[in-house]
This record gives C-alpha cells, structure tokens and sequence, in this order.
C-alpha cells in the first residue's frame, strides 16, 4: 500500500509540474490548471484511502469530509463572486490561508507526536513562522488592498526594523526551546504569537504600489510554509510541491524588483517617496507648461494616427474602465487604426495585474505586448494614451540620475508624437515626484475620471465618423 | 531536488502576460497541506483534531479556490481571430 501511496504522490507532482508548464502559453494554460488540479484531486484521493485515515473510523472521515466541504464552499463562492479588479485582493486571501493552514498543521502534528525527532521540530519552528508570517502579512497586505483599516501608504515608525530584528529573534530563541523540551507546546503558541505581531509589522511599511513585490514575496513563503510542513510529516511531496511555489514566488518577485531597479531589502524597508516630497520643485516642472486638452481635441488627433499605444496603470483598475477602453480600441481598429497596449511589470498592484484586467475586458492578448518588445516602437507610434499610470512613465528614471527612480526601466511613452495622459490632477504617483512627462511639449493632458474620460472620447470619436 | 529544479526551469518560461495566474495556480497548488490536515483530522488526540480541521478548512479553500479562480482567469485570455 506504501508504494501505491508514494508512486500516486509521485504522478501528483509529476502533474504539478507538467501544469506550471502549461502556463508558459495562453493556448495551453486552461489544459495545464486542469492538470493542476487532477494532480491535487489524486493526492487527496490517495491520502484518503491511506491506512492511517480510512482506518481511523467513520468519525474521523466525516470530519474530513465535512471539512473539505465547508474549505469547498467557501473557496468556489470566493472564486465564482470575487469580481476581476480584486483579484489583488483574492491572491493575498489565498497566499494567507496556505500560510495559515501550514501553522495549524504544525501545530497539530506537534500535540500528537509524543517524542518528535530533531528535524521534525526544526521543521515546526520553521513551519509555525513562516506560516504566521505568511497568514498576517497577508492579510494586512489584504486591508491595505481593500482600503479598510489601514492607509495605502507606508507606516512607518522610528525603530521599526530594529523592533522586527528583536521580534524575530525572539521567535527563534522560543524556537530552540521546542526543539530542546518538545513538551513545551507554549512555546509554540509564543511562536506564532511573535511571528503573527512580526508579519503584520513586515507588510505595512509596503506601500501601494510596491505590492506587486509583496504579493509575489508572500506567494513564496505560503509555498516555504508547505514545504516545512513537509519536513515536519516527512511527507515528499509537500516538499517538493511547497519548494516549487517556494521557487516561483522567489522568481516573480525578483522580476517585480528589477522593474523598479530596487532591491529586495529596499522595497521590504519601504517608505519610499516619503521624504522625496518637494513642492516647489514641482512648481518649477509644470509651471506654465502643462497643455489641458479635451476629449474633442484628443478625437481629432485619433482621426489622423495610424499607430495608437495605451499605456494602463492601476488607475484604470481602479476607475474600472478596462470595458470602456476596449471599446474605444476597437472602434479605432476598425478605421484601421493599429492599436497596441504597453504593459509594465510593476503596472498594478500584483504582477500581471494589468494583464488580468484586460483579458477580461476581452482584449486580444497578442495586443498586450510587454516592455522590452513594445519600447523600440514609440518612436513610430502617432498617439500613447497614458490611463491611470504615473512613474512607470516618467522619463526622469531615465535622464535624471539624483531621482528616487532613476535607472527603473520605464515605457518610452515621450518618445511617440503625441502623448495623452488621463488622470485626475497633476498629483504625484507613489513615488512622490512630479513627472516632466505631462510638462513635454508633445503631451497633453486630459483631466477627469478615468471611465469618464474614456467615454467622452469614445463618443467624440463616433461624432467624428 | 529534480523535481524542484525542472520546476524552476519551467517557471521561469512563463510569461508576464500569465503571472497573475501562475500566482493563483501555484497558491492552489500549495494547497497540499491539505493532505496533512487530512492526515491530522484522522489523529486520536482531540487537540490535533481541531487544529487539522480547521487546517483543513483552510487548506481546501486555498485548494478550490485557487484552481477554480485561475480558471475562470484563463478562460478570459482568448485571440480573436
């Protein structure tokens, strides 16, 4: 029965892998979640016709039963309502649960073990930590998303680094306790007490638009906690499977820092832009040098382009105008206009953000073109339509090497004829700079709400027929 | 230690256009604590019970949802043609 148990784990994983795989194309990525999912459907199956659980007697199989059904329901409701522009939202509530379950499970295994040998309790320290971390982190990285309780913004507080230092240290020292005196189950509630207090304190100095590179942080330990727990059962393929998402996690967030040529320790101290903010300086930049435009005007320069980009930032997210501006490219395409959208990897609030909303919008994903492939471009592009994004676009990264952003890899939006940026006010965007970019000679700017803008475009656009 | 290393070579062939999916997907398949919840539900101790099942609730959301969300992702990613 062992072998049986090891070789279906083993075709588990196999269908993991083969699944990831399936996402390095769009064709294929629908067949490669499917095979994710058998793989997890055989893992459960197999786990459940184990010895050790069937033979534990009908009570315990209701339990577990009962358990997947409730897990079930609130999972299939969460991803059936949960609507496009929260999927920020949802992956966090995902990277928590995972983290979550990872310290239950720890625990549990700890209370039942009457001696646990030393790896099994490294791995439980490991586990009640990282899990903890992962389940708090996450679920501020969840309120900042939502807007609830805590602001968007960093918080920060003298000491801050120094306090989490202390607290993790703490942890540990509670660790080598457990690992000394298994019977100290206390001190495993200590544990993922500190590593709770000490999760929430590592997320909220991230600010808004540094999420991308939390979400995908958190991502990673959810997949560190499962592995540990692996360690903790001596079960392989939670090993092997919690490293995989320990591996991506680890991969996306690398990206997420290279796109804003930070490193990792920079963006996890946080607060940038917060003493970057200098008025005047901005006085300076836009004095007299700022175009306001209509949606009459901008229709009349569409009418003469032959290459359109849009550029889209979290704005658009939040504005939700993803259906409104498919619209307007679709309308555009069919005078024969050839319309592109230029993706940043940091647009949004999550990697791929952007990418999300328009497919959702059913925007064509060979429109969607990624940095490197669309920047040679702008020089032949007549109009970039800049939506709700800011610093991914602000050509100071590239000239000015004293900027908090110099040397991140932006969008040569300033490079096509004309530039037209929808945006509330001249307000400065995460980073905290005024941007030269809406002070260009080619730009104008087209105050107002994102969906609003768009459809008064849309409509002078028609009018222009 | 293979497997990991194949899957690093994978990963790191998916597109930006699909890495809001990987990250549902691969969220879902961390899910695999759930077979340790299962493992720990099935225990005798009443503690580790109650600690594996609410494991387990936990788990299987992370499990459904994943799939099921990134699902409902993929199936918007689609070329006109």
């Amino acid at each position: 029965m062992d072998v049986v148990v090891d070789l279906s784990y083993l075709v588990a994983s196999v269908l993991f892998i083969l699944g990831i795989r399936g996402l390095t194309h769009p064709r294929t990525a629908v067949r490669g979640n499917l095979l994710g999912a058998s793989g997890m459907l055989i893992a459960v199956i197999t786990t459940l016709l184990d010895s050790q659980v069937f033979g534990s007697g009908l009570g315990s199989l209701g339990f577990i039963l009962a358990g997947i059904a409730l897990g079930g329901g609130i999972g299939a409701t969460l991803a059936i309502r949960i609507q496009m522009t929260a999927m920020p939202e949802m992956v966090a509530l995902l990277n928590a649960f995972g983290g979550g379950a990872s310290a239950f499970v720890a625990g549990a295994v700890l209370v039942d073990t009457a001696i646990p040998g030393a790896q099994a309790l490294v791995a439980t320290v490991a586990s009640g930590i990282i899990g903890s971390v992962t389940f708090w982190g996450s679920l501020v990285a969840f309120d900042k998303l939502r807007g609830l309780l805590l602001p968007d913004a960093p918080v920060t507080f003298p000491g801050q680094q120094v306090l989490n230092g202390i607290l993790a240290l703490v942890a540990l020292g509670f660790g080598a306790w457990l690992v000394v005196d298994p019977s100290a189950t206390g001190a495993y509630l200590a544990i993922v007490a500190i590593a709770s207090i000490l999760g929430i304190l590592l997320t909220i100095p991230i600010g808004g638009a540094d999420m991308p590179v939390a979400i995908a942080l958190l991502n990673s330990y959810s997949g560190l906690a499962a592995a540990s727990t692996g360690f903790v059962l001596s079960n392989n393929i939670l090993i092997i499977t919690g490293s995989l998402v320990g591996a991506s996690g680890i991969i996306l967030t690398r990206i997420m820092c290279k796109a804003m040529n930070r490193s990792l320790i920079n963006v996890l101290v946080g607060a940038i832009g917060a003493e970057n903010e200098d008025a005047a300086d901005a006085d300076t930049i836009y004095e007299g040098r700022i175009k306001r435009t209509s949606a009459e005007e901008v229709a009349m320069l569409l009418d003469t382009a032959k290459r359109v980009v849009i550029v889209p930032g979290y704005g658009l997210a939040v504005s939700q105008a993803q259906h409104q501006l498919r619209d307007l490219a679709s309308l555009l395409e069919t005078r024969g206009v050839e319309v592109e959208y230029a993706i940043h990897p940091v647009a949004g609030r999550m990697p791929g953000h952007m990418n999300v909303l328009l497919a959702e919008a059913d925007v064509d994903y060979d429109q969607l073109k990624e940095m490197d492939v669309i920047n040679p471009s702008f020089g032949q592009t007549d109009v970039s339509i800049v939506i709700g994004a800011n610093d991914i676009v602000n050509p100071d990264a590239r000239t000015n090497p004293k900027s908090p952003i110099a040397g991140m890899p932006i969008l040569d939006v300033d490079k096509s004829t004309s530039v037209v940026v929808i945006k509330r006010s001249l307000s400065p965007g995460f980073a905290g700079i005024p941007n030269p970019l809406f002070a260009a000679d080619n730009t104008l700017m087209l105050f107002g709400d994102g969906k609003q803008a768009i459809l008064e475009l849309l409509a002078a656009v028609q009018e222009n027929a | 230690m293979l497997a990991v290393f194949v899957g690093f070579e994978v990963i790191t062939k998916v597109p930006p256009l699909l890495h809001t999916p990987l990250m549902s997907g691969s969220n879902a398949i961390s899910g695999i604590t759930i077979i340790g919840a299962m493992l720990s539900v099935s225990s005798s101790n009443q503690l580790t019970v109650i600690l594996g099942f609410a494991a387990l609730v936990l788990a299987t959301i992370n499990v459904v949802g994943g799939f099921m969300v990134t699902n409902r992702m993929l199936s918007m990613f689609k070329k006109r043609d």
